[in-house]
């Protein structure tokens, strides 16, 4: 919009900028009102389709024996009962699960968080001897592993198989997590450090008082995020693990819904007045069960669930 | 001399903190390594990897020569390829969706909901799946309704494709749509303020600023899943398939786990070199192809 003349510039640029404002109008009142209505329309249908499922299950679940056996949406429940979670929660392989699965998610993280900050801090110092070598050293794992077979072997004659600690020990230090918190660490200023240093303080005291504190988002993301990895693991409980007492919530849930084994809750029912359950519900609610802490969360820790997609994506 | 020794003198407490992790990571990270020595021996238990008989080749001749390998093989290139035609592509348009959007309320809303599923293992999803798929499930309920017959959508060997394609795009469309986004908000506005005074339509706008604007990523994201080309998912599929559906649904992943068990280490171990040395090489390659492609800018290293 060049201006033509020193006494009408006002009057033209004024013109042109309504005709595009006048055009620009025009253009949103149809293709634009119609795509972004479209859009919308699409993306809650989208939206809806994606929640869905949970709604079916967890409706599935609080149903009585005879409503979960007429096929339908469900979108709500005809006939409400939580017999199928008093089958559940009776089941002690159950709790023995929950117990575990807790386990792992608190002491798992906790000693990642810890044993990754220990490694992190040192790579963030550029006075550390060799540091490019380490960092090298580090995320050089994260490109290659040795594979399923010889990480089982080496489990196996460390003695591992069927110890609580192969759900934390193998899994402590992660390339990606280390790569995470050294690069918020860089972020800190060197000053604060310095002064200590000075001061007298030893690294470790550095670490702890100084950096760590300052790092809570980055430690609430990382442990957030590896915390729900916990949750949600079961591979290793698969391959590892032998005993019933040392078995994962996600294992047992595994037998009962993909195995389609719900003799085992429903034995403890055996006896109990009112039994208005099918295999059905009890599967459904064994999912619900499983999927409640992490679904309960989610809306207030939402910030830290999605912080993590962008913490992988930041180059080096 | 004193000025080579002093660096590591004041590294040492930095070193001494890296100790407990640096040990960790060699012992169960490097140290397995060493195992992919098996794929050349004559595996026998009692001896262990360093005792054990060379063999060679022989190995990879047997595993090849495997009927139910070749299969395996053959599914995972298949998925593979399906899930970066589909599963690739959905992140994207759902991002480029997401961002037409002025509501912000509706926005957030939809990517609340969206991205839930990720935060689950397989193992629920997969129940959940089970649930919908299944004979009095909604979906069959929904056929019922329009006067189709009930289809078998896990137990036929075309209609499980679908349901690893399209679940796997319910689990992490939703998801994979934030780094899209992300890259999104980094594109001027006024390039599209200019645009449409140009008189570009949404569609035009769309295509020739809000795409390249994303170019880089999706270049990126590309190299990373081409890394994973072999992997094609064992957990979605190990929680979904079963034996009437092996012919398509047997992964590289899930065939090494089934060696496991059946304690055939030799041609597990084999199997699983072979993934590992291929996703390697094609690593490479993507991350070259990258770096030709944008002239060194866009690619891993």
């Amino acid at each position: 919009m060049e201006s033509r003349g020193s006494g009408n510039d006002y009057a033209i640029s004024w013109n042109e900028t309504t005709e595009a404002i006048v055009m620009n109008h025009f253009k949103r009142t149809w293709g634009d009102r119609l795509f972004d209505s479209g859009n919308a329309l699409f993306l809650i249908l989208l939206a809806f389709a994606a929640i869905y499922p949970f709604i079916y299950t967890f409706v599935l679940s609080i149903s009585s024996a005879s409503t979960a056996l007429e096929p339908g949406f469900k979108l709500w429940p005809k006939e409400i009962n939580f017999s199928a979670y008093e089958a559940v929660i009776r089941n002690p392989d159950i709790l023995t699960g929950f117990r575990n699965t807790l386990f792992r998610t608190v002491v798992g993280t906790i000693s990642v968080l810890l044993v990754c900050s220990m490694l992190a801090y040192p790579l963030s110092r550029p006075d550390l001897v060799h540091r490019k070598g380490w960092t090298l050293f580090i995320l050089l794992t994260m490109v290659f592993q040795g594979g399923m077979i010889p990480s089982y072997l080496l489990i196996r004659n460390l003695g591992l198989i069927d110890n609580l600690l192969v759900y934390i020990l193998p899994g402590l230090v992660t390339g990606f997590n280390v790569l995470i918190l050294k690069n918020f660490f860089q972020g800190v200023p060197s000053s604060i450090g310095e002064s200590a240093r000075i001061d007298g303080a030893s690294e470790w005291r550095i670490l702890f008082t100084i950096y760590l504190p300052l790092s809570k988002p980055v430690l609430a993301t990382v442990g957030l995020w590896t915390a729900v990895a916990q949750w949600n693991a079961w591979i290793d409980a698969l391959l590892y693990i032998n005993s019933d007492s040392k078995q994962v919530m996600q294992m047992f849930l595994q037998r009962i819904v993909i195995g389609n084994n719900t003799e085992m809750i429903e034995r403890n029912m055996v006896g109990a007045t009112i039994q208005d359950f099918t295999p059905e519900t009890i599967k459904a609610a064994t999912v619900i069960v499983t999927v409640l802490p992490i679904l309960v969360l989610y809306p207030f820790l939402q910030k830290y669930f999605l912080k993590g997609a962008f913490l992988g994506s930041v180059k080096e | 001399m004193s000025g080579l020794i002093r660096p590591y003198r004041k590294s040492l407490p930095l070193l001494a903190m890296m100790v407990p992790g640096i040990c960790l990571l060699i012992l169960f990270q490097y140290f397995p390594m060493y195992g992919i020595l098996i794929a050349f021996k004559d595996f026998n238990m009692s001896q262990g990897i360093l005792r054990s008989p060379w063999s060679g080749w022989d190995n990879f001749v047997e595993l090849f020569g495997r009927r139910d390998f070749l299969h395996a093989l053959r599914n995972t290139v298949v998925i593979s390829c399906l899930q970066l035609t589909f599963g690739f592509v959905s992140p994207i348009i759902l991002a480029i969706l997401l961002n037409e959007v002025r509501v912000e309320f509706l926005k957030r809303g939809v990517q609340t909901l969206t991205y839930a599923p990720h935060f689950f293992s397989w193992v629920i999803l997969g129940g959940i799946v089970i649930f919908i798929l299944g004979t009095e499930g909604p979906v069959n309920f929904t056929l019922f309704l329009l006067g189709i017959s009930p289809i078998q959508f896990l137990t036929n060997d075309y209609w499980f494709l679908a349901v690893l394609i399209l679940s796997g795009i319910w689990q992490s469309a939703g998801f994979g749509s934030i780094i899209y986004l992300a890259a999104l908000t980094s594109i001027s506005p006024e390039l599209y303020e200019s645009a449409s005074l140009d008189g570009a339509s949404r569609f035009r706008r769309i295509w020739h600023i809000t795409l390249p604007g994303l170019r880089p990523t999706i270049i990126v994201l590309f190299i990373l899943s081409l890394g994973n080309f072999l992997s094609a998912g064992f957990d979605q599929v190990y929680n979904l398939y079963n034996p009437l559906v092996y012919d398509v649904g047997d992964i590289l992943d899930t065939y090494v786990l089934r060696r496991l068990t059946l304690m055939e280490y030799s041609m597990a171990a084999t199997a699983g070199f072979f993934k590992s040395f291929i996703g390697l090489i094609l690593i490479v390659i993507a991350n070259s192809l990258a770096n030709y492609l944008s002239d060194g800018e866009q690619g891993l290293w």
